[in-house]
């Protein structure tokens, strides 16, 4: 059979990189592309989002991407019957996760709209009302499954347990924890989407109006006459600005030095006032401290709470920076003055009949869209960041129990097989005999870690198969920036002949710079002042790097992404949704990034 | 002279009620001077300084005695009055006070500094679009003598032949009408162009776009060189696009010579910025104040002077309503749903489309 050469690769024809040949069996089968729905599978047009994603997966982590995909499915397919829209379909290839959005059929749109208009129209008009019921059961389930103890089996059963009659062991209390564990996960996951594309759509709703009435209306500007000013996503890093002034107010600061968190928090206890500080500290650790460096959705992410050397060296930087007279709190109020001139000056342009329009449209966007910003604290970083550590030490017990060398190795499973593993566990430990797996598990467990080196060693396709003439699915533009130009320009890569580097125009101004780039959150430390970061992508944690650097670009993101946000609020330069800035672009090259057309340009 | 009375009013001092003594193209360049608009600076010659001329050497009652026998159906009879009155008006000497008013006010702009002298009709006369270029104007003008000369040229042209005829025709009785003259400095422009407080290709009236090039601003209106060209983002602020071309040529003016030159422009000059930055954003912070001046979208002539000091270099030459854009109909706000239909309306339009 001949085939037509598509523009992007044929998921059937990618070939795994040496040394991972056998990487899909780190995944379930369902995210795998399979040979007898090839046919279908060819027909859709695939993008790779390494802006959730940024390096191949985990197999137990592939838990997130499986969770993510049903959720948000359920509420576009079964909730709130989106017209045009069902579900994002995820497979996986070399590790790297892949989306195609699911149409609803032509004919099937209309009669989906008076069901939307009814179930959707409730939560717009009852938003504010059925937002504190989330948040209460966000808190609720976050408080569940904290209170949730994974614990070692005991040498024996409590004797306790035995003259009360309760008739069951540790065992089976550790396997119903783990179950209740991913239940209550599965609930966050669930409530995570519960308002986001709602959120997104009025967004959407008042973009398109305002293009309307101003084609050439930066995407930017319309961001900042949603956008919240006082999200609690910035709380975080508030809280680290407080503590580096009350540092200073306290004359503590050069107790912060050194970088050895625990010898550092030893040296404050020491110093007269070095109590209130301390005091203040642990009121921000629960639950601040518990953002993530990276999206949070990763067994690898760290978080402040799991390693405070990185919370501390964010406050010796605000420090420094107060030490210098810089005034670090966000200017809340001017960020405020400068919304509403923006919003009155758009809005002057526009007829009286017009305006009411865009008061209507405006004022739903902002009521919803904060969720868009918030939600990412609740799930993102505090529920998953409670999850990982319930793991984590699940996977110390099992490390223990000989199934793998170190605390990572649980990560290198798959949750069926973890599955398995618990109940040989726990059988072992009823039976009286060693366990099964310790003799095959850290095999596998290192196998598949050198499978994962391998697999991160490629750079993944931005896209399979063809593309579509025109993206117009809504959710896809604005969430990942993938427009009708960016696949065009992907595809003037992957033949070569696209020599320049432009994405979305995020943030405006103008800024030359030394490249520095960075694909792991680690290496923030590596950051000189005045420097262009490049990454992958960026995260709330990374917020404050922003105040040193002079532009962000990333490879993926839209003008809602972290990056475009944060550096529209420190007045940087930003491009965001390059596709492979952070591959082509090298530490040390001198660039000139421009936030208004969308360019990066290397100078040398 | 009479305290009182006020033969010369430079453009920034001239008052609400002082309009009328100054004709409408000088009453609008003080309008805009008033507001906060650098135009080039001069001085209006009063319609007291005209009146005193008339009075004080019974040059009017042989005016009025010229114009009583003309027939307005008899186009020679007019060209004939309108002849002798020119004659007339040039042999008689302007009156000692008004003479050295001028002559002051010329001295206070700088050392024989090249103006342009040229007729401001006041409201009972010609209405601006109709006497558009009927009235004379003297480019070039320089040293007092002249520029008393020029003055005296202008009131004369007040009895051309098409005036007259026009008044005639629309029963203005020629006593009723009274001339000012503006006394404006030539522009010696470094860089010069237009602007639009909309953007041209799309109406999009969140624009201000700017062509620039070297020299006097003929060469961009002309299309003789490509313009650099300037997007501008009012509520932001920000340069969004920025063309900067091979701009060949320049007119710049010869002041010895008392006219404008063509020039090639050197090869550093041809492809570097005609404005800077700060440049760039004058021009639309003046183009943004007269659009709310004029209520509409403006299409504005500008010029960087150089003899000028930086930041009080920039000139509006002239400022016009947008007329493409601002004539198509507005589009209808009815056409927009809101809430949650207005949802599924931005969901499904590329659907419908």
């Amino acid at each position: 059979m001949t085939q037509h050469k598509s523009v992007f690769p044929n998921p059937f024809d990618i070939k795994a990189p040496s040394g991972a040949e056998d990487w899909q069996e780190m995944y379930p089968y369902y995210l795998l592309f399979q040979p007898h729905q090839r046919r279908e599978d060819e027909q859709k047009f695939w993008f790779c989002n390494n802006q959730h994603w940024p390096v191949p997966l985990r197999p137990f982590d592939t838990m997130m991407l499986e969770y993510s995909e049903k959720t948000l499915g359920q509420y576009n397919t079964r909730h709130l019957l989106i017209p045009p829209a069902n579900g994002i379909e995820c497979k996986v290839i070399n590790g790297y996760v892949y989306h195609a959005m699911v149409p609803v059929a032509p004919q099937d749109i209309e009669p989906r709209i008076p069901q939307f208009l009814d179930r959707a129209g409730y939560y717009f008009a009852n938003w504010t009302k059925l937002l504190e019921n989330w948040e209460t059961k966000v808190r609720n389930a976050i408080a569940l499954m904290e209170a949730i103890e994974l614990e070692a089996l005991p040498e024996v059963v409590p004797v306790e347990w035995v003259k009360e009659g309760r008739g069951h062991d540790n065992a089976s209390v550790l396997m119903e924890n783990f179950d209740r564990i991913l239940k209550v996960f599965h609930d966050i996951w669930q409530y995570h989407f519960e308002f986001l594309n709602l959120g997104y759509a009025a967004y959407v709703d008042f973009f398109g109006f305002v293009k309307d009435q101003f084609p050439q209306i930066p995407d930017q500007s319309i961001a900042k006459m949603v956008q919240g000013v006082d999200s609690i996503l910035f709380r975080p890093d508030d809280e680290l600005k407080k503590l580096a002034k009350l540092a200073v107010e306290l004359g503590i600061a050069s107790a912060l030095k050194g970088n050895d968190a625990e010898g550092i928090l030893a040296a404050v206890a020491r110093e007269p006032k070095g109590k209130t500080w301390l005091d203040a500290w642990t009121a921000a650790l629960d639950p601040w401290f518990n953002m993530s460096t990276g999206s949070g959705l990763l067994s690898t992410d760290k978080r402040w709470r799991d390693d405070l050397n990185i919370p501390l060296d964010y406050i010796r930087n605000y420090v420094e920076r107060v030490q210098a007279g810089d005034e670090i709190m966000r200017p809340i109020e001017a960020l405020v003055v400068e919304r509403d001139r923006i919003t009155g000056e758009y809005r002057d342009f526009l007829d009286a009949d017009m305006q009411a329009v865009f008061d209507a449209k405006l004022g739903l966007a902002r009521v919803v869209f904060p969720y868009v910003e918030d939600h990412n604290f609740f799930i993102e970083h505090w529920s998953m960041g409670v999850f990982w550590r319930k793991m984590r030490a699940l996977s110390r017990i099992l490390m223990k129990a000989g199934f793998w060398p170190d605390e990572e190795g649980m990560f290198f499973v798959k949750r069926t097989e973890l599955r398995e593993i618990i109940w040989d566990y726990c059988n072992a430990w009823a039976v009286g005999i060693p366990v099964v797996g310790d003799g095959i598990w850290p095999a596998v467990v290192e196998k598949r870690r050198k499978m994962i080196d391998a697999l991160s060693r490629e750079t993944p396709a931005p896209a399979l198969n063809n593309p579509p003439e025109e993206i117009t699915e809504p959710f896809t533009i604005m969430l990942w920036g993938v427009t009708t130009e960016a696949v065009a320009k992907w595809a003037g890569a992957q033949d070569g002949s696209e020599t320049g580097l432009s994405g979305m125009a995020a943030s405006p101004g103008v800024a030359e710079g030394v490249a520095r780039v960075l694909r792991d959150p680690s290496q923030l430390k590596e950051l000189l002042p005045g420097e262009i970061l490049v990454a992958p992508v960026t995260a709330p944690s990374w917020a404050p790097v922003f105040g040193k650097i002079a532009a962000a670009v990333t490879d993926i993101g839209g003008i809602m992404s972290h990056a475009a946000i944060v550096c529209r609020e420190y007045g940087l330069p930003a491009v965001t949704g390059t596709g492979f800035a952070s591959g082509r672009i090298k530490t040390g090259m001198r660039l000139r990034v421009d936030g208004n057309a969308g360019t990066v340009t290397v100078l040398d | 002279m009479p305290n009182d009375v006020a033969y010369t009013l430079t453009f920034n001092d001239i008052s609400p009620e002082e309009h009328s003594l100054v004709g409408g193209k000088c009453a609008s360049l003080c309008e805009m001077t008033q507001a906060g608009v650098k135009v080039p600076p001069g001085f209006a010659v009063t319609t007291h300084a005209f009146s005193a001329m008339l009075d004080q050497s019974g040059l009017g009652l042989e005016i009025a005695h010229m114009l009583s026998g003309i027939d307005a159906g008899d186009v020679d009879s007019v060209d004939r009055a309108s002849q002798a009155i020119r004659i007339h008006f040039c042999s008689h000497r302007m009156p000692a006070s008004v003479e050295s008013a001028i002559r002051t006010a010329y001295q206070a702009m700088g050392d024989n500094v090249p103006v342009a002298v040229r007729s401001s009709a006041t409201a009972e006369d010609l209405p601006d679009a109709s006497f558009a270029g009927q009235q004379d104007t003297y480019l070039w003008v320089v040293g007092a003598d002249d520029v008393v000369e020029k003055v005296r040229d202008c009131w004369a042209s007040m009895f051309s032949t098409r005036a007259l005829t026009y008044r005639e025709k629309n029963g203005i009785a020629n006593e009723q009408v009274l001339m000012a003259v503006g006394v404006q400095k030539m522009v010696n422009a470094r860089s010069a162009g237009v602007a639009m407080t909309l953007d041209p290709r799309t109406g999009d009236r969140t624009r201000v776009v700017i062509d620039a090039s070297w020299g006097l601003g003929e060469m961009v209106v002309s299309g003789v060189v490509t313009p650099d060209n300037f997007s501008i983002d009012k509520v932001l602020g920000k340069i969004i696009d920025r063309r900067i071309s091979d701009k060949h040529v320049e007119l710049v003016p010869d002041t010895a010579r008392g006219e404008t030159v063509e020039r090639e422009v050197d090869t550093a000059r041809r492809t570097s910025p005609s404005l800077s930055d700060d440049e760039v954003f004058a021009i639309v912070s003046l183009a943004r104040l007269l659009e709310k001046q004029k209520r509409c979208p403006q299409d504005i002539e500008w010029a960087i002077d150089a003899d000028l000091p930086s930041g009080e270099n920039l000139l509006a030459l002239q400022s016009r309503p947008e007329t493409v854009w601002s004539k198509k109909a507005p589009s209808d706000a009815r056409k927009y749903t809101t809430g949650t239909l207005g949802i599924v309306g931005a969901l499904t339009q590329h659907i419908n489309k």
